[in-house]
């Protein structure tokens, strides 16, 4: 049964396998290859999240990662401004008025392994789809990305790409899309690491805005499906499938999982739905993304608690000899399913094919629970949908692997000046500017907060954007990323991505922010894996929870391992925040020259996966942690001083510490900075290196309005304090401990910086 | 007074362009180029950014192709043309742009010299010239505004044809640093490569107007990078529609 499942490219356990024989045996039939590759779609890891919704033994204790702790945060908290979570292709919150915001992330890892430039492509095209599946607006794209060190040297088994060809397309393939479809890419990271060799990390999100009374979910037995858009071809063919499996050198032929991308026609695709969506025609939507039209079609009528007939034959083709099951999950690229009542059809028709969008009615939704599908009159599946969503549940043991983990030890150096510079020029800190020019962050006209902002284009916290016409009122849009803490503990990784994206959120006046989760890991099947992966969501529960931050949309991407081992455990964090009035947000560039400037929060000694422990070739043990009552406090304050217009220039701290942090502020803009180091509240610090590159989490550099400095200092009490000044020169100079001083001039700074990619 | 915003497939600067023509107090609306009268019915007309047809051939030249009659017939009325980057490539292709023959490209918007796409913030110079979508700027001012393409670099046949816009008036914007001094074709000053820094052109009569940054990415002061530091209420963006509204009002 396996060879079967092999062969057929299936990607069923035996487990699986056997339940499915039970089935078919119980109605006294074969099934058809139909029917097997409908099951295999809706069962893969990726369709149907396995290892997320399945049991997870640790310790003894039995767990539901999704149940027990992403979604438990949210049930939790229960947030009123939360309007369906968990539920959609994206998650949607409350915005303003009658309009909500609807975002979702989604990762697209495998793909872009093995075709950079479709893969990423097709990943923005997907959550674009994702948006427009309720009925939204795509206002903004985010891109997190992970690539092996652009100079590996390494060993390059085959069928494995070397960093920069991955890094180039992948790259191009992003701009490309968001660019072509006018959606501003607006927020993002990057970051390398060896493990991202045979395991390249691709994020993709979209933000979009929905007005409330037309997000309609009501369809019913008698309405029609229809698919518009793009043709069904041979791309993209078992998708899903290959993405919940390790790659290997066979991989390669398998290039056909992948998508081809044609952005113009998601773009006529958004035109035709946003106007179906404004003149109440349709009563159901869904994207075509993993598993094509069998997991559209399935899921469509499983929500809606009916069945569905869909005739195969209609549905138009790229490519004529296509077979039927290759139709059924073909996963074609910038296609959508909508329920149409059969009243609206011929006004539908007319809409799409104004905007010179194909769109054919395949079928329609009908009582009872049966997905049959027909093909020139035959039928050729027919299969109880109650069996198609209950594949048999996944039991999974997770346990530690022991590992010692040494703290480094090395004599303090007596050239900050250079290491700062050295931070500056290092991979995972540089500037971004050479992939963000590429692409578009400006069309729509909404960017407030821009990715590189200030005179001299500094690297800003979060992205802020004015979505609608007649309100002030923003949208904040922030990453917490850092891979390395994972290295560590992923426990502490969950804890520091959720309160880096909250504190750049933050930082530039965001408030209420909702979280999403992404996941790129290992082999679940392993056990070290799955307990990093428990210790992970562990730390998402509480930490979400304790900041009242819920998490509204999620996804995971498991089995990344190639024959280099396991990528290291990936969490991303994206937070969705709102501000009420734009003209009150907040960039890092330096405003004005005699201005003090305070540091918020404690600096500890923890430079476990530290930026400066990296540049010595260490990763450490002593990962930041957050103390949650210091840092709900932190965040407050800073909420407040910027509500109160104390704040000109606030930046958060975070890879290099306040090195690193003192310096972007001082190369965005015209203006310097004075920092003493004997200022900087610390946990008993005597090193200047670790006061300066600590990277304790809950920590702000604020450029304070000196005609308010005294409330301001009444406001934070006990827990900022002033360690510098704004100056006129353009460069940072830091007062050490005892005498010395260091001065950069500020375009020796911006120098440094570019010079990294 | 109605201004059509032209679109096809792929366009997508269509709904800001409108937004900022209705906050110069003019009255817009987006059209599809299948439903565009090739009448000039309009008082005037904006073809706004993107990629219209996916930029397939060369940037614009399908639209070119498509649009053809309409926008010649506009030309022949005298009415009023603005092309802002996918728009200014289609003029080009069209010919109307530097319009010494019209149906017949004279001048073309290739492939950036740094070959990738380029969305960044550039200083403009703006030239003597008799072009009506200028007329509240002022000589020799400087204006502050973004790019984003990849298809921008301004080519004419020799210099004989540059000294041609210049004398004829037809020169309108050129790509210049903080202080107005010329870009002298350095990266990123001119972030394209454009011959002769220049970054937008009318044609002789003076109605048409293409250039390759957008203003209407600089229409409100939030729009601007510095905003944060400078607060500024406008961005230079909105100059140019309102010296269209102030064309049309005045003619009517």
């Amino acid at each position: 049964m396996q060879r079967i499942s092999r062969e057929l490219g299936l990607n069923l356990n035996l487990q699986e396998m056997k339940a499915c024989k039970q089935h078919f045996s119980k109605l006294g039939r074969n099934p058809t290859d139909v029917e097997m590759q409908s099951i295999a779609q809706t069962w893969s890891e990726h369709c149907f999240h396995k290892t997320f919704k399945g049991e997870v033994e640790v310790g003894g204790k039995r767990f539901r990662l999704f149940k027990d702790f992403i979604e438990k945060a949210t049930k939790e908290l229960n947030p009123p401004w939360c309007f369906s979570v968990f539920e959609d292709n994206a998650g949607l919150i409350d915005f303003e008025g009658d309009y909500l915001l609807a975002a979702k992330v989604e990762t697209h890892n495998h793909p872009s392994a093995v075709e950079p430039f479709g893969g990423a492509a097709t990943g923005v095209g997907g959550v674009i789809r994702d948006i427009l599946g309720v009925w939204g607006k795509p206002i903004a794209c985010i891109d997190v990305l992970g690539f092996g060190p652009l100079d590996y040297s390494g060993p390059l088994p085959p069928g494995i790409k070397h960093p920069r060809y991955i890094f180039r397309g992948v790259v191009a393939g992003i701009g490309h899309y968001g660019n072509n479809m006018g959606i501003p890419t607006v927020a993002g990271a990057i970051w390398f690491d060896e493990s991202y060799v045979g395991n390249p990390v691709v994020y993709c999100g979209c933000v979009g805005l929905v007005p409330k009374d037309k997000y309609v979910r009501q369809a019913k037995p008698g309405d029609l499906l229809v698919l518009a858009g793009g043709r069904t071809g041979l791309d993209g063919i078992h998708g899903v499938t290959f993405a919940s499996a390790e790659l290997t050198e066979e991989s390669e032929e398998l290039r056909s999982a992948v998508q081809i991308p044609d952005p113009i026609e998601e773009e006529k695709l958004r035109r035709a739905i946003l106007e179906i969506r404004d003149q109440g025609l349709a009563s159901a939507i869904t994207d075509l993304g993993g598993g094509g039209l069998s997991c559209a079609v399935g899921e469509t009528a499983r929500r809606f608690g009916c069945g569905a007939r869909v005739r195969l034959n209609r549905v138009p083709l790229k490519y004529p000899k296509m077979l039927p099951w290759q139709i059924w999950i073909s996963e074609s690229q910038e296609r959508m399913l909508l329920c149409i009542p059969q009243q609206n059809s011929r006004r539908v028709m007319e809409v799409f094919s104004r905007e010179g969008v194909e769109a054919v009615v395949i079928g329609e939704l009908e009582r009872g629970g049966l997905l049959r599908v027909q093909w020139k009159g035959e039928e050729i599946a027919k299969l109880d949908l109650n069996f198609l969503f209950s594949p048999p549940a996944v039991k999974r043991r997770g346990a530690p692997r022991r590992r010692r983990l040494e703290e480094p030890s090395f004599p303090e150096p007596d050239d900050l000046d250079r290491i700062l510079l050295k931070l500056l020029s290092s991979p995972n800190v540089c500037s971004r500017e050479v992939v963000v020019r590429t692409y578009d962050h400006e069309v729509q006209g909404n960017t407030v907060l821009k990715p590189l902002h200030g005179k001299w284009a500094g690297p800003s916290d979060a992205a802020v954007l004015k979505p609608l016409e007649h309100s002030k009122r923003g949208v904040v849009i922030s990453c917490g990323f850092n891979p390395r803490y994972g290295k560590i503990d992923p426990y502490w990784m969950a804890a520091l991505c959720i309160e880096e994206a909250l504190r750049n959120n933050v930082a530039v006046g965001g408030r209420r922010v909702a979280l999403l989760d992404n996941f790129t890991w290992g082999n679940p099947e392993k056990p070290d894996q799955l307990w990093n992966l428990f210790r992970c969501c562990e730390g998402c529960y509480r930490f979400a929870k304790d900041f009242g931050a819920p998490f509204i949309s999620g996804k995971d991407s498991l089995y990344n391992e190639s024959p280099l081992g396991p990528v290291t455990p990936t969490l991303l964090i994206t937070g969705v925040g709102v501000m009420d009035d734009v003209s009150q947000a907040v960039s890092l560039e330096l405003k004005r020259e005699g201005d003090p400037v305070y540091l918020l929060g404690m600096t500890y000694q923890e430079l476990g996966g530290s930026e400066y422990y990296a540049l010595r070739g260490e990763l450490g043990r002593s990962v930041p942690k957050v103390r949650i009552k210091e840092a709900k406090k932190i965040l407050e304050l800073v909420q407040e001083a910027i509500r109160r217009g104390y704040v000109l220039a606030c930046h958060d701290l975070s890879e290099g510490g306040l090195g690193v942090a003192a310096a972007e502020m001082v190369m965005s803009g015209d203006l310097g900075m004075e920092l003493e180091l004997q200022s900087v509240p610390t946990d008993l610090i005597r090193r200047e290196d670790f006061i300066l590159f600590s990277e304790s989490a809950s920590r702000f550099l604020l450029e304070v309005r000196k005609e308010e400095e005294k409330e301001f200092r009444e406001l934070v009490e006990g827990e900022g304090a002033r360690v510098g000044e704004v100056i006129s020169e353009p460069a940072l100079r830091i007062y050490g401990l005892e005498e010395e001083a260091y001065e950069l001039e500020a375009e020796e700074l911006r120098r440094a910086w570019r010079r990294g990619l | 007074m109605k201004v059509a915003v032209l679109r096809a497939p792929g366009t997508n600067c269509d709904a800001e362009t409108k937004l900022a023509l209705e906050a110069s107090g003019l009255r817009a609306e987006v059209r599809h180029v299948s439903l565009l009268d090739s009448r000039p019915t309009f008082d005037a007309l904006v073809i706004p950014g993107g990629f219209s047809y996916g930029d397939h051939i060369r940037a614009g030249s399908v639209l070119a192709r498509k649009a053809e009659k309409t926008l010649l017939a506009y030309a022949e009325a005298g009415k009023p043309i603005l092309g802002i980057c996918n728009g200014f490539q289609v003029l080009v292709e069209v010919g109307l742009l530097p319009g010494w023959k019209r149906g017949v490209p004279q001048a073309a918007l290739g492939t950036n010299d740094s070959a990738r796409y380029e969305c960044r913030w550039i200083y403009l110079r703006h030239e003597k010239n008799k072009c009506i979508f200028t007329t509240g700027v002022g000589e020799g001012r400087i204006l502050h505004l973004p790019v984003a393409h990849s298809e921008g670099k301004f080519i004419l046949r020799g210099r004989d044809d540059f000294e041609r816009l210049v004398r004829g008036g037809q020169l309108v914007f050129r790509y210049c640093d903080e202080k107005g001094r010329p870009a002298g074709g350095k990266y990123p000053l001119n972030p394209n490569g454009s011959q002769f820094d220049v970054a937008g052109i009318s044609d002789s009569t003076g109605t048409i107007l293409g250039l390759m940054p957008h203003p209407e990415r600089a229409y409100w002061g939030w729009q601007l990078p510095e905003w944060t530091k400078e607060r500024k209420e406008w961005g230079d963006g909105k100059l140019i529609f309102d010296s269209l509204a102030n064309f049309l009002k005045g003619r009517v």
